[in-house]
């Protein structure tokens, strides 16, 4: 793999401690006053020309969080967040509505380019001349509060297939996110879906209708750019029956000494036959070495497995964040349904992951597949937490979990708490854990062949996420390789 | 003219204990050295204090690549300067196609050298020449490096390494051991072929089995951490003959 | 601690709250042991019963288990207690040097005091308190969680138990047998606390059975602690086979010194509820454990099993082993930990925790968890849960082995691989015989 090389000079050309995406855009902004009421609710909804509807459940999320809880029983540690200290709400200063491109605040498309992200539409329809072989993804951009730009809009379009801004579908089709937004991680789930159920501000939102395979891969990128400021998207994608679509998300934001918090929301629906592939490479920022500053990731996600023989398979590859709190779910409705959850989780610093999934296998023949591989460097706590349940009527369920963990450095650890509930006899569920440390003589055997000790943990470390990385689309893979890499970074004493 | 490598009163120590105790070494360019010796003499920590494993501290004498102090450049420089250690036991990589642990492990050889890097069809071509010599089977290079080998194929994969990365001085530790004759024949041949003027080896073995398929030009006597008697390859018949047991009272 | 913080209390927590109301001043113990007592309950009053969101006791939810407190069991009627002779069936035919404890009550005169190896001191555990002797020495106290609301409640209520201790370098060829007895004929709370001492290189072997009349339902609260000291050796084998009724927490809590073996099993066989949590600290260097348990459950029997395996020094090696047998309606529940401390470099611990699954409506739960501070480890943990292998059970049809009968030999073979590491040679077969009782009796 050429990539292991790649991933080898990146690692040069940076020095320790420089989070790639660390810059801060210079765009003139429009934020919602610091603080958390329902005015600042009415406020989201009103900015984004919201149906009555859509600011009533705003509403009613907004006062059930008021009455709950932050959930305290991951692996996390955190100073109390001051919800009435954060803007809600940010958005570029634009134009109300923008015609193409090209009036996109160009500092924002300056900073997409930076990030690597293809975004430049008219490039392409003007039949610009690409590399051979590379792949067409659609891009939706979001930037702080706000979806800035969607490419391939007419391309998909021609498919059938609905991929645009939540703030935009709201208006444009509003019977369909009215009819499955909160259908998978109703309003009251948890503390902080309760809170994005109330302020989120922009996401995606993709509707694939029954027997469309999707052109083209679906991306999302997303970037917390303002000081001070909770991001807190929603995606919500519905693929009908018989249809494929695969979505990718990636995420960043600029170095910052004030930890940020991120509470999004993800929801899949798949009905008969149609599968779901959700990738994410989450590289939020994760605060410095001494553990100033970075994201606070508290995410919920969770696919609904509706229709028979239905698939949802979530990939992450997790380097980012100064906190991690995330359990891409399944729900295994449909009769011979299946979920898959593939993640790489790489802590390093005083970074603390807490982190896995969950398989509930409800319908009648419903599989699931999880291969979990933590890897703790620095001073970082890493944690997998998964619970697979198979209920009364799950007659043939079946689970197989693995769970590897890689401690490098004796000042971190490693965790792993796997929940098994059988309701069914017929259920048959497998788990394997394992941790351990990368062998000093395999280190030495690489080295005396020449590489060096870094080059010798990259190597290894590649070899142990291999699994993972081979579900990620290629580019994906590619850029999570070199991610793995420079996350580790002075992990070698 | 400079030797290959030269060793003088090489003392070293693990976990506190005495293992070399002033042992002195010249391997000229074109020669292949055999080291002989009872089980616990030192052969292996010799192996690996040339190669520069961690956990071997020098506690006296030097080492000369090539002119160069060996003791002054990690283990992986010692590597690019041409010091190859064929492992007893090679280590598994799960995850690591064989492939890639090549490209991986030739080209930082290369740039630390400052050379060129080795493009990905070129290594492949010049890869599965080496492998169709050796009696490798292709499909093996793309499984994860060493594991689920036998040892026969461990074996050769050393070899294969060894014939790819070209190295100057190969030190080869207990080559034989774990391998049946026919095995050993291919390893023994493959190394054969790397015979070359300007190329020296080192074999280290506790039988002589292996010193009829790999010739030595001298055959050293290691016991209690120094060389004991030099000879032509006839001493290694002779030690066959008679055992170590005289040098182990000595060493008493 | 999960629990919040409970201002209503269930009519079980106010029945705690009366009985150490009334019974604290009777309690033995000089003023630490009566402050530490007192402190214990304060803490359990605090947060009350365990219940679903206790996260140690996720699948023991103690508030729906509990409906009531059971009055404190008074001192043994005698004419009661002689039916504990012939308690201790598992070990009726191996000569055990039998210690028998009814309702609580260490009882010297059921109990087989004669020939006292030299270096074996045997006493009542009350005595020890009255002596103002710590309820729970710090080393043992280091094995136990924070909080744990059981031992809370048994070190404010055990009033008795057996105290045994054996000196450095000796070793007693014939087991301990502690023979643990509810004899009321209507439901009480029963709390006994014992602990064992080995002194280094001292070597041991204990059995412990607790038995009680079906029908009856009893409250029991059990705890053991175990010492044992460097390069000791020390082997325990806990049954609990008490009446359809019984309502059993038991917590075993040792400390391993350097160098030394320990090796215990839990075999659950009788019991409505059973939670049988074992907290045990490899607190030496090179210290070596064998930790399993067999569940046996059928009924509407609900059987949890649970671990907390700390590893505190370097070299330790450890495996863990656990197996449910699940009909009827029953629930069987696993929860391990093995913590692997900074300090325990080196360790190698693998746990393993099976349930077969017997029936329709048999549930079983299982959460096998590591924990690991150290980077210079081998550990891992598998889990399975399922139901009978088909196709082994075809295989041995097919040779003519009636189907009952085939599920018999591979339910024995799956409980086997636990049993068969019991060291003592009869008390293996007696335990293997307990389990096919349990298989004919379910045939």
């Amino acid at each position: 793999m050429a990539a292991v090389q790649e991933t080898i000079d990146q690692v040069r050309r940076i020095d320790v401690e420089q989070y790639k995406y660390g810059f801060v855009t210079d765009v003139e902004s429009e934020k919602a006053p610091k603080g958390l009421s329902e005015d600042i609710v009415r406020y989201i909804s009103a900015r984004k020309n919201e149906p009555e509807w859509m600011l009533e459940w705003r509403l009613e999320a907004f006062r059930r969080w008021q009455t709950m809880r932050e959930p305290e029983w991951a692996r996390v540690n955190y100073p109390p967040i001051d919800y009435q200290d954060l803007h809600y709400y940010s958005a570029p200063r634009k134009k109300p509505e923008l015609a193409s491109l090209d009036e996109v605040d160009p500092e924002i498309l300056k900073t997409y380019e930076k990030l690597g992200i293809p975004l430049r539409e008219q490039e392409i329809l003007a039949g610009v001349v690409r590399p051979e072989g590379e792949r067409r993804i659609a891009v939706d951009a979001v930037f702080d509060s706000v979806s800035v730009a969607t490419t391939f809009q007419a391309e998909l379009k021609a498919a059938g297939v609905i991929f645009m801004p939540i703030s935009e579908a709201l208006r444009e089709h509003p019977e369909l996110v009215r009819k499955y937004l909160g259908s998978v991680v109703p309003v009251s789930d948890n503390y902080f879906a309760t809170l994005n159920s109330a302020v989120f501000s922009d996401g995606s939102f993709v509707y694939v209708p029954e027997g469309v395979r999707c052109p083209m891969e679906l991306s999302t990128y997303f970037r917390i750019n303002e000081k001070n400021t909770g991001q807190f998207e929603r995606t919500l994608i519905i693929a009908g029956k018989g249809s494929y679509v695969s979505y990718l998300e990636g995420c960043t934001a600029p170095q910052r000494d004030e930890n940020q918090l991120h509470a999004a929301v993800v929801e899949l629906v798949a009905m008969d036959d149609a599968e779901i592939k959700y990738s994410t490479v989450q590289n939020w920022y994760p605060g410095n070495a001494e553990g100033v500053g970075g994201i606070y990731n508290f995410v919920t996600k969770r696919g609904d497995c509706r229709g028979a023989r239905s698939k949802i398979s979530w990939t992450q590859v997790e380097t980012g964040s100064a906190i991690t709190w995330k359990y891409p779910s399944c729900l295994l409705r449909g009769e011979g349904s299946s979920g898959e959850f593939y993640s790489i989780a790489i802590s390093n610093g005083r970074q603390q992951v807490d982190s896995g999934t969950k398989m509930m296998h409800i319908g009648r023949n419903t599989t699931s597949r999880i291969v979990s591989k933590g890897i703790s460097a620095g001073r970082s706590q890493n944690t997998y937490r998964g619970l697979v349940s198979a209920h009364r009527k799950a007659k043939g369920a079946r689970n197989f979990t693995a769970c590897d963990s890689l401690l490098i450095g004796d000042q971190c650890g490693a965790h792993t708490v796997p929940y098994m509930e059988a309701k069914n006899p017929t259920a048959v569920f497998e788990h394997e854990a394992t941790t351990s440390k990368i062998s000093e003589d395999v280190l030495f055997y690489c080295v005396q062949r020449g590489l060096s000790q870094e080059e010798a943990v990259g190597l290894v470390v590649n070899g142990f996420v291999k699994d993972v990385l081979q579900q990620l689309p290629m580019e994906f893979a590619v850029e999570a390789q070199k991610l793995i890499s420079i996350s580790l970074e002075g992990s070698v004493g | 003219m400079t030797a290959l490598l030269e060793i003088r009163d090489l003392k070293a120590e693990v976990a506190g204990r005495q293992i070399l105790n002033g042992l002195d070494l010249t391997v000229n360019k074109g020669e292949i050295h055999a080291i002989m010796g009872p089980n616990g003499a030192g052969k292996s920590t010799l192996s690996y204090v040339l190669s520069g494993k961690p956990g071997y501290t020098i506690t006296g004498g030097e080492v000369y690549l090539n002119g160069e102090d060996l003791f002054a450049m990690e283990a992986d420089e010692r590597a690019a300067k041409g010091l190859f250690l064929a492992f007893q036991y090679p280590l598994e990589i799960p995850g690591v196609a064989t492939l890639t642990f090549l490209r991986s492990a030739l080209n930082a050889q290369r740039r630390k050298r400052g050379e060129e890097e080795l493009s990905s069809p070129d290594l492949l071509k010049r890869v599965r020449e080496l492998a169709k010599q050796l009696g490798i089977d292709p499909d093996m290079l793309r499984r994860p490096l060493n594991v689920g080998f036998s040892g026969g194929e461990k074996k050769r994969n050393e070899t294969l390494q060894m014939a790819l990365l070209e190295p100057k001085l190969c030190v080869l530790d207990e080559t034989d051991s774990g391998l049946d004759i026919d095995a050993l024949k291919v390893v023994a041949n493959g190394v054969n072929q790397l015979r070359a003027p300007e190329r020296g080896m080192i074999v280290i073995t506790h039988y002589q089995r292996l010193l009829d398929y790999i010739v030595p030009d001298v055959v050293h006597v290691l016991a209690a951490g120094r060389i004991v008697e030099t000879g032509g390859k006839e001493l290694a018949l002779e030690l066959e003959a008679r055992g170590y047991a005289q040098y182990q009272s000595e060493a008493a | 601690m999960n629990a919040p913080v409970t201002t209503i209390r269930t009519e079980a927590e106010q029945g705690l709250v009366d009985a150490f109301t009334a019974a604290a001043p009777s309690l033995p113990g000089g003023v630490a042991v009566t402050a530490a007592r007192a402190a214990a309950f304060e803490a359990f009053s605090r947060t009350g019963l365990p219940h679903r969101r206790t996260e140690a006791w996720r699948y023991t939810d103690l508030r729906r288990f509990m409906r009531d407190a059971k009055p404190l069991a008074p001192f043994p009627n005698l004419d009661l207690a002689a039916t504990a002779a012939t308690a201790g069936f598992i070990a009726a035919d191996l000569d055990f040097r039998r210690l028998v404890v009814v309702d609580g009550i260490f009882m010297p005169s059921l109990s087989d005091l004669s020939g006292l190896e030299e270096g074996l001191t045997i006493r009542s555990f009350g005595a020890v308190l009255g002596e103002d002797a710590p309820l729970l020495p710090d080393v043992l106290r280091d094995a136990l969680p924070e909080y744990d609301p059981a031992m809370a409640l048994n070190a404010a209520l055990a009033r008795d138990g057996v105290w045994i201790s054996l000196a450095p370098g000796v070793a007693i060829e014939r087991p301990l047998h502690l023979v643990f007895v509810s004899t009321g004929e209507s439901p009480t709370s029963v709390f006994s606390r014992s602990r064992v001492t080995l002194g280094a290189g001292a070597r041991l072997s204990l059995l412990e059975t607790h038995e009680a009349a079906d029908g009856v339902a009893h409250q029991v609260n059990a705890a053991l602690g175990l010492l044992v000291g460097d390069a000791a050796e020390l082997t325990h084998v806990k049954v609990t086979a008490e009446g359809d009724a019984v309502l059993h927490v038991g917590s075993l809590i040792a400390s391993v010194g350097a160098r030394a073996k320990i090796s215990t099993c839990g075999f659950a066989l009788r019991g409505a509820v059973v939670r049988n949590q074992m907290f045990v600290r490899l607190a030496g260097a090179d210290t070596q454990a064998e930790i399993s348990g067999v569940s046996l459950l059928g009924g509407r029997q609900h059987v949890d099993q649970s671990l907390l395996l700390s590893h505190a020094a370097p070299g330790g090696t450890s495996r863990e082993t656990f197996k449910a047998v699940v009909d009827g309606t029953a629930h069987a529940a696993f929860q391990g930990k093995i913590a692997v401390e900074q300090a325990a470099q080196q360790t190698d611990a693998r746990m393993m925790a099976r349930a077969l699954l017997l029936s329709e409506e048999a549930e079983a739960y299982c959460k096998p968890e590591l924990e690991i501070f150290a980077d210079d480890v081998q550990c891992g943990h598998g889990a399975t849960v399922g139901t009978l292998d088909d196709q082994l059970k075809f295989y041995l049809m097919a040779r003519g082995i009636p189907a009952k009968e085939a599920e018999t030999l591979l339910i024995q073979a799956f409980v086997g691989e636990v049993l068969d590491g019991i060291a003592h040679e009869g008390l293996r077969e007696a335990l293997t015989a307990a389990t096919v009782n349990w298989l004919e009796a379910r045939a």
